[in-house]
């Protein structure tokens, strides 16, 4: 049978689920909306971002969140040369770890650089926020080069 | 909730409570040169099954082969737009998508004829008179709106016959 005669059609499967975010991603998230990032304090002082609600080492509740800068470095990176549907961007672009500024720990996102010559560990990130916000992790839209801007 | 520590800026807003997290999957589907058959035939208000050659079972909605003996499908074999409710469940939660008031009945329904069911919905009862067993025939789309896919039968609804034995559709509930 020729296959002119086979039928095919789109066939979409869609969960549309959605969650609650409880107390400590609740106030990142709103945080975001608001145009600041917030990290969590730890009982030995650090600044885990994104926030968790148990700290790492003691298992305490953590409960102090804090502002970290929109500026960071990139810890580790890897180039995406052809992105898909629904990706941060619809150009090449590089994921990364980038530690903001005043955090000790890596969010992981998209960078802006243009090409992988662009990029290294150590090069100075700036978020892009998005035109409009409500609250998700896409209220950033990517991070962009800020050469020259000053780490902590 | 257990009270967080919120830098100024945060405190008189109102927090974000929820997130959004859709799957989606997109698929080609292919339908395969039986299905295809079928498809074509319910495009024509006909439902077309396929039989096997060893065990003589019509298969619904036809996939070119049967499940139980591995052989190709031989015969193609015109069943009746009426038959049996073999099974059923009743819906009580809203899809998201779905216009269907609730609550509703979604049944698996074996055509006269053949060996499968097919999945559909039964309307023109209460939902509550419907049973295994219940005699039910197709109610087809507008002729317009004839398509190569199970949309074109709207649902079954109750033919008044007698209920059908369970020793007669045993084997395929």
């Amino acid at each position: 049978m020729p296959d002119a005669e086979i039928l095919s059609a789109p066939l979409v499967l869609e969960y549309p689920f959605s969650r609650t975010v409880g107390p400590v991603q609740s106030a990142f998230l709103t945080g975001l909306r608001e145009g600041l990032v917030l990290g969590v304090r730890t009982s030995d002082g650090r600044v885990l971002c994104p926030p968790v609600e148990y700290d790492p080492v003691t298992s305490d509740e953590l409960t102090e969140l804090v502002e970290v800068g929109d500026t960071g470095a990139v810890t580790t990176w890897s180039w995406e040369p052809s992105p898909r549907p629904n990706q941060p961007l619809d150009h090449p672009f590089a994921w990364a770890l980038v530690r903001l500024d005043g955090a000790d720990t890596a969010l992981l996102h998209a960078v802006d650089a243009g090409a992988p010559e662009r990029i290294a560990t150590g090069s100075r990130v700036r978020i892009r926020w998005a035109a409009e916000r409500a609250g998700a992790i896409t209220d950033i839209a990517c991070f962009e080069p800020a050469d020259g801007t000053e780490g902590q | 909730m257990t009270d967080v520590v919120l830098p100024e800026a945060l405190r008189d807003v109102e927090p974000v409570r929820s997130i959004r997290t859709p799957a989606r999957l997109e698929y080609s589907f292919t339908a395969g040169e039986a299905t295809s058959r079928f498809l074509r035939g319910i495009a024509d208000k006909r439902i077309l099954g396929e039989r096997c050659p060893e065990c003589g079972k019509v298969m619904l909605p036809p996939r070119g082969s049967c499940p139980t003996d591995g052989l190709a499908t031989s015969e193609q074999v015109e069943l009746a737009d009426r038959g049996i409710v073999t099974t059923f469940c009743v819906v009580n939660v809203k899809f998201s998508g779905s216009a269907m008031e609730l609550p509703y009945v979604c049944a698996s329904v074996l055509p006269d004829g053949g060996d499968m069911g097919l999945f559909g919905l039964v309307q023109e009862i209460p939902f509550d008179q419907i049973r295994m067993g219940m005699r039910v025939e197709a109610v087809w789309v507008d002729d317009d709106e004839l398509a190569p896919n199970l949309s074109s039968i709207k649902w079954w609804r109750p033919t008044g016959e007698p209920d059908a034995p369970y020793e007669s559709y045993r084997e395929h509930v």
